[in-house]
């Protein structure tokens, strides 16, 4: 995962509490996504950014599983096509796995 | 409507396994974090030999010896199952060791900032007065001067004074910083800035060797790599096209430096049919030289995987615009997409600007556009990284766009990938895979008549610059040369009637004028001016 974002996800979970706070994720690779998902929860485990070794325990979820939480027509204008695109099933599942 | 043409493009490859480790990113910042890491004990034993990086069947791709779609013909992973026997020189490029590039370095540097110990330079000296594309330079004479001691160069590198140049892991030179403390003209800045100079003007000379372009007719260069050079004062005041232009003697060019990250080849060329289009210049030369610090960008992943460090090579690209010539691709400058301030982020936002919208402008469909060369990452080296198939992600959003457009059928998805999708095969160095690697193959398969009709497509990260998260892209078509090349001029006649037309416009004007003046100077009239 990027080093800014977690040191921007680190410092919003510093000014707002972990509570409340979820991590939407837009990754387009299983492998990928779950490894976002796994630093955001238990930390980054390649250790190479602010997260390592800091267990913030948020839960991250694609947005493709926030799909009925959208406007449809935005979510159709901006994220329907990458339905075909990705791999979203092998995506949500991997995800899943962080979130205990 | 005379449109300009791709008359001709070359590509090089330097294989650098040292800077991987002294000056890649990866390394350096492991170097910093955890210096006892198992990777840094591990990276100096996954290099390739440069017999392996040649054979490479994506390499052999680049410089022009396969086509990109044989590539669909050898079992992965690539780096295992490659043909043996390749060659270093290829039909529209050359890969180059470290050796004999360290010595274009230093031939190239116009401020004795390079220094390489004696017994090396001896050694490469002759090697590049004898090679078939740069031996001609006359910058080569540097080399045969100037020998630096061992002691001196252990000294400026153990003071940090100098960046390290290492080969076969033995220090053989090094690049002194240019300024006692301006960080801009630091001796890593240095380094860097030199690489994509040396490799730029040597992609630059295999474009002149390759193809019929004389150096003297060059009116334009444009540089588009990722690098910044200036001072203190203007961090990225430029300007590598004229310093690369320099070496390989196009004396009568002028040329500018352009960036918009892996977008930049993409915008350049643009840039370069306008102005050749516009008859400013005849003979535009759009280029850039490779990136040291992305070398071993991904090796941790692939360190960890037990693969060889894939990222070994630094890619450089030239590629000549010019007059239409009734046989070269032709550039429609008039089917330009581009990602504009308002278009939006998403994956989808991003291919209605580039791939929907201009089709859309032009009367054409996906289905009527044979391929697109997008960010033609090679997938060998970025699927074991985890950044998954970057040419085929791309294609995939083409094809459902056009379902989304309701071009064709979601059942039709798979028949339409097999139709408008190639395999990656450039180094992921930014700028070098971002369209521009297929230009020659395209050439080439148009003149074949298996080709007609091509997106090029750019694409770039903005947000890495901090200065906004906007995306960017541009793209354009280009065609199949129809053979036909408008004159232009026109008979007495012709000239005759246009004169009078332009004569009764400014009679009638006059008029609407006089009327105009006599009235009173309204506050609506001073506004609208």
């Amino acid at each position: 995962m990027d080093l800014e974002n977690q040191a921007r996800i680190k410092s919003f979970c510093e000014q707002y509490g972990n509570e409340d706070f979820i991590v939407v994720l837009g990754g387009g690779e299983a492998e990928a996504s779950g490894l976002a998902a796994e630093t955001v929860s238990t930390g980054d485990p390649t250790f190479a950014g602010p997260l390592a070794g800091v267990s913030l325990g948020l839960k991250a979820y694609h947005m493709f599983e926030l799909k009925d939480e959208v406007d449809a027509a935005v979510y159709e204008e901006q994220i329907a096509m990458m339905e075909m695109v990705l791999e979203m099933d092998a995506i949500i599942e991997e995800v899943k796995n962080y979130r205990g | 409507m005379n449109f300009p043409v791709l008359k001709g493009a070359s590509y090089a490859l330097v294989q650098a396994n040292d800077m991987i480790i002294h000056q890649g990113s990866t390394s350096l910042s492991e170097q910093k974090l955890s210096p006892d890491s198992e990777y840094l004990k591990l990276l100096p034993t996954r290099l390739r030999s440069f017999e392996d990086c040649v054979n490479y069947a994506p390499n052999q791709v680049y410089i022009g010896n396969k086509r990109p779609k044989d590539l669909n013909g050898i079992e992965a992973p690539w780096y295992e199952n490659s043909p043996k026997g390749a060659s270093r020189e290829g039909k529209h490029g050359e890969i180059m060791p470290l050796d004999e590039f360290l010595g274009l370095m230093k031939a190239v540097d116009a401020f004795e900032l390079v220094l390489l110990e004696e017994s090396f330079q001896k050694a490469v000296e002759p090697k590049l007065l004898a090679h078939p594309v740069v031996g001609g330079w006359k910058f080569l004479e540097k080399l045969g001067k100037g020998h630096a001691a061992q002691a001196q160069i252990d000294e400026l590198v153990a003071g940090h004074l100098a960046e390290p140049m290492y080969c076969e892991g033995k220090l053989v030179g090094c690049v002194k910083k240019a300024h006692e403390f301006d960080a801009a003209l630091s001796e890593h800045v240095m380094f860097e800035n030199l690489v994509s100079k040396a490799s730029a003007a040597f992609c630059l000379e295999l474009l002149l060797q390759k193809t019929d372009l004389d150096r003297t007719d060059v009116g334009y260069i444009i540089e588009c790599s990722e690098e910044a050079c200036g001072d203190m004062n203007q961090r990225g005041g430029g300007n590598f096209a004229k310093a690369i232009g320099e070496v390989c003697g196009c004396v009568n060019a002028t040329g500018s430096d352009t960036r918009s990250f892996c977008a930049g080849p993409a915008h350049a060329l643009v840039e370069a049919a306008a102005l050749v289009q516009a008859g400013i210049y005849k003979n535009v030369v759009v280029l850039a030289g490779g990136s040291c610090a992305k070398l071993g960008m991904n090796s941790k992943n692939h360190i960890a995987k037990g693969l060889p460090v894939l990222e070994d090579v630094m890619g450089a690209f030239a590629v000549h615009v010019g007059e239409n010539d009734g046989v070269s691709p032709v550039i429609r400058t008039d089917i330009v997409g581009q990602h504009t301030i308002g278009s939006g982020g998403s994956p989808q936002a991003v291919m209605q600007a580039l791939v929907a919208n201009p089709l859309d402008r032009a009367g054409l469909k996906i289905g009527d556009v044979d391929t697109f060369s997008t960010e033609m990452h090679d997938p060998g080296v970025m699927v074991p990284a985890g950044a998954g198939n970057v040419p085929e992600a791309n294609y995939k959003m083409i094809a459902a766009l056009g379902v989304m457009r309701k071009e064709f059928e979601k059942s039709q998805l798979p028949e339409i990938l097999a139709k408008i999708s190639m395999p990656g095969y450039a180094p992921p160095q930014g700028h070098i895979p971002s369209g521009v690697p297929f230009l020659a193959h395209m050439k080439d398969l148009m003149a074949e008549g298996e080709l007609n009709r091509v997106m090029i497509v750019g694409k770039g990260s903005l947000f890495l610059g901090r200065l906004t998260n906007l995306f960017d892209g541009v793209s354009f078509i280009v065609e199949k040369n129809s053979g036909v090349v408008e004159s232009g001029s026109v008979d007495k006649d012709s000239v005759r009637a246009m004169i009078a037309e332009a004569m009764a416009d400014f009679a009638a004007s006059l008029r609407v004028q006089d009327t105009v003046d006599e009235r009173p100077h309204s506050s609506h009239r001073h506004s609208a001016e």
